[in-house]
């Protein structure tokens, strides 16, 4: 009967499959450095503009042109979009849209302020972020926190059609962007925290008709995959390969979370996407039937799949049987580089667990696997020999481990390195096709994590580990870095430490110079070669927003959301005033708190 | 939610007919202890017990790791409140027991300036903290009164048959 479904599910999509429209359309605007009509800049997530009026030699002349107020309290991620001469701006719960006119000083043109029942805003664990619009054929997408995806007209802000795609009472919420593809929006969700059994789903772009749905786990006919042709580092994943690697029917509680920022390529017409965490955080509830520990199958994994049908080309999972919170949802960052010499179509990931990965985007060979942060202590590194039985997985260390054989529970587990938030979470990193290199928002934090165990009430949070936070000991003393990454190498160019986690998307520049936001409130701009700083000014509240580019009547002008919050608020406002951590690197940084403030503003920048 | 509710309001009346009693335990200078084997202070609601070697009781202890899985997403670790919900560890200041638990249980939400609002879940459903409810709140009110100025606490040594039972019969319940 799965099978029969699944054929099924191939016919009706083949059938459905017409030629790329909205697709030509974001093509074309992207392509088009005036304008920035994606989240990410463009499909490949590059997060780079070719535009180079500010430049290394004159950004310390850089101004503020005009600000605007959100109105909004919480932490403000993503950033605005610019079609045309009109600026869409969106904000956290309660996801207010702005259309703002560029030719009448940022005038409102319309506001779209959705009614959503307040009880979502609990079961967004970690602050009620927005990642923010997707635009396509004259229209936006807004992703509502209640899990409704609106289409909205460009022009008027009048609601075009709505389609409810989860349920918050089971603890599914809609925190990302959404990445539109031909004429499918693709929508992801959270909810990974409360064994949410999470998915992407497309819906048609002109009616909201849903069109598909994979799931991150279960039978093969709810995850499109194909048993034949979808393949896991180069071999076919075989039959059930996903409910082989659970332990009786915890995949239905699976997690796997899907809000992180999706990629695409034209000429494989495939997008990319990584799953999350496998709820729960104790591992020891999740071993199977022997008591050993078990791969979790699709938690963690980077998907290659198909926009029109859903089927899933390729996979890798990078984090086998997680122990740590080391969700596998960060961008997807595609660029055509050198690796080991060779011109490669690479995938490259920053991952959670603080390994950088790059893959062939069209096969998904694993090509570099190595720490983008030299704190990194859970794995001795990944098994790259493709005739090893190991082949792609991490070794993890013993010391590392909070399943300990089955005997983790009620241990805390101490100084793994990086924390459960990762070596980066969602904050997105910049490719610079200039200098080949990738420019990397990074955490510095080790964590203490203790699991133990849970019972599953469905809506209520599924976590099952207390854990501690600190900076990495035995370094700069601060929570995070900004670097330079080569991906074709693995190695890290130059390092820049901050006191705080890096929490901003970066922006790579035409003109030489890379932009990001702290969460203390500097926007910053730094050179491309070594990372010095040229210039920083300090917004109303921390950045957790990603920097971005446009032109307007000739003039380039840089903007950022600034608003604090998010894990970042959460995790680290009051993290470095514990007395009783002494790790001797903590002295100089008191709390967050005693450097920023709530608020969403958006800040523009122009050269005077 | 109604379940845990009659569960609470029974632990109470046990607690504060227990609060004078013959209860053999007399470790705690002014505390006493209920069948669960938790400190109680005279009015027979849970409180921290912290010794002199500056370890605490096991429920202390247990409310530092349940709060650390099921609060500080929100309350920031701690106790010391985030960008999004406040300093429960300032709130237990002036914050009962008995409004502690209803809160927790039932959810509030406060309106809050310019329209907004923020909003405490109701977590009655959840056993994986309602079962622990007395913990989290012992280990909250020692981070307000400064008796725990931060970070994990030493426990006592030995973890009591009693509080092992009563969390297995809470969980299974």
């Amino acid at each position: 009967m799965r099978k029969s479904a699944l054929t099924g599910a191939l016919l009706a999509s083949v059938a459905v499959s017409i030629p790329a429209m909205a697709n030509e359309s974001v093509t074309k605007l992207t392509a088009d450095p005036n304008q920035w009509a994606m989240q990410s800049g463009d499909y490949f997530n590059q997060r780079y503009t070719k535009l180079d009026q500010i430049n290394k030699d004159n950004v310390k002349n850089l101004k503020v042109a005009w600000t605007f107020s959100t109105g909004v309290l919480r932490g403000h991620e993503g950033g605005p979009l610019v079609i045309g001469n009109v600026m869409y701006v969106h904000t956290p719960f309660p996801n207010i849209v702005f259309a703002l006119d560029l030719d009448q000083e940022a005038k409102i043109i319309w506001k779209y302020e959705p009614k959503q029942d307040p009880s979502v805003i609990p079961v967004m664990c970690c602050d009620t972020v927005n990642r923010g619009l997707a635009y396509a054929d004259g229209i936006i997408i807004l992703n509502q926190a209640d899990t409704n995806v609106v289409a909205l007209d460009a022009k008027s802000g009048k609601e075009l059609w709505k389609a409810t795609n989860a349920d918050p009472k089971k603890g599914e919420t809609h925190t990302g962007t959404t990445l539109i593809v031909n004429d499918k929006v693709l929508v992801g969700v959270s909810g990974a925290e409360f064994g949410v059994r999470c998915h992407v789903t497309a819906y048609d772009l002109k009616s909201g008709k849903r069109v598909w749905r994979a799931y991150s786990m279960g039978p093969d006919a709810d995850l499109l995959i194909d048993p034949v042709k979808t393949t896991n580092l180069g071999k076919p994943v075989g039959t059930d390969s996903s409910l082989k690697t659970w332990n009786g029917d915890q995949w239905k509680i699976g997690g796997g979370s899907t809000w992180g920022w999706f990629s695409y390529d034209k000429e494989a017409n495939l997008f990319y996407y990584g799953t999350g965490n496998p709820s729960t955080w104790n591992p020891a509830q999740r071993a199977g039937p022997d008591g050993k520990a078990i791969d979790q199958l699709y938690s963690m994994t980077i998907f290659a799949r198909n926009p029109d049908t859903g089927m899933a080309a390729w996979v890798y999972q990078m984090t086998p049987f997680d122990e740590w919170d080391y969700d596998g949802i960060n961008e997807m960052i595609l660029a055509d580089i050198d690796v080991k010499g060779k011109k490669t179509p690479a995938l490259v990931h920053f991952d959670r667990n603080g390994l950088g990965y790059t893959l062939n985007r069209k096969t998904g060979e694993l090509l570099v696997a190595e720490k983008y942060d030299p704190a990194v202590n859970w794995t001795s590194g990944v098994d790259m020999d493709p005739k090893s039985a190991r082949y792609g997985r991490p070794t993890v260390l013993p010391a590392a481990s909070t399943f300990k054989e089955g005997k983790g529970q009620d241990v805390n587990a101490k100084g793994i390195c990086p924390a459960a938030l990762g070596s980066k979470d969602q904050q997105p990193a910049a490719f610079s096709p200039r200098t080949n290199l990738f420019y990397v928002p990074t955490n510095h934090v080790c964590m203490d994590y203790e699991p133990f165990k849970v019972s599953y009430t469905a809506g209520q949070p599924y976590v099952g580990a207390t854990l501690s936070m600190y900076p990495a000991p035995n370094s700069h003393g601060g929570m995070g870095n900004f670097i330079a990454w080569d991906a074709g190498t693995g190695k890290i160019v130059w390092s820049k430490p901050e006191p705080f986690s890096v929490w901003s998307g970066a922006l790579a520049t035409g003109g030489g110079v890379v932009f990001y936001g702290t969460l203390e409130g500097y926007f910053k701009a730094v050179d491309e070669k070594d990372g010095k700083e040229l210039y920083k000014f300090k917004t109303p509240s921390g950045i957790i927003g990603n920097a971005m580019s446009y032109t307007h009547k000739g003039k380039q002008y840089v903007a950022v959301l600034s608003g604090v919050g998010g894990w970042a608020g959460i995790g680290l406002a009051a993290g470095l005033t514990n007395p009783n951590d002494g790790l001797g690197a903590v002295g100089g940084y008191a709390g967050l708190r005693n450097y920023t403030n709530l608020g969403g503003t958006l800040t523009v920048f122009t050269l005077p | 939610m109604k379940k845990f509710g009659t569960a609470l309001i029974a632990t109470l009346l046990l607690g504060s007919s227990l609060s004078f009693g013959a209860v053999a335990q007399t470790v705690a200078v002014g505390t006493d202890k209920d069948d669960k084997s938790k400190y109680i202070d005279a009015k027979g609601e849970p409180i921290y017990k912290k010794f002199d070697d500056g370890s605490f009781d096991w429920y202390t202890f247990n409310g530092f790791r349940r709060y650390h899985a099921e609060c500080h997403v929100c309350h920031g670790p701690e106790g010391k409140g985030s960008t999004y919900a406040p300093a429960l560890a300032d709130s237990l200041k002036t914050m009962g027991y008995g409004d502690f638990v209803g809160v927790v249980a039932s959810g509030r939400i406060v309106e809050l300036s310019g329209g907004a609002k923020s909003v405490m879940p109701a977590l009655g459903d959840n056993k994986n903290v309602m079962c622990y409810v007395d913990d989290i709140f012992v280990y909250l009110k020692a981070r307000a009164e400064g008796a725990l100025p931060g970070g994990r606490p030493k426990r006592e040594v030995e973890r009591s048959q009693a509080s092992q039972d009563y969390e297995n019969s809470c969980l299974k319940g």
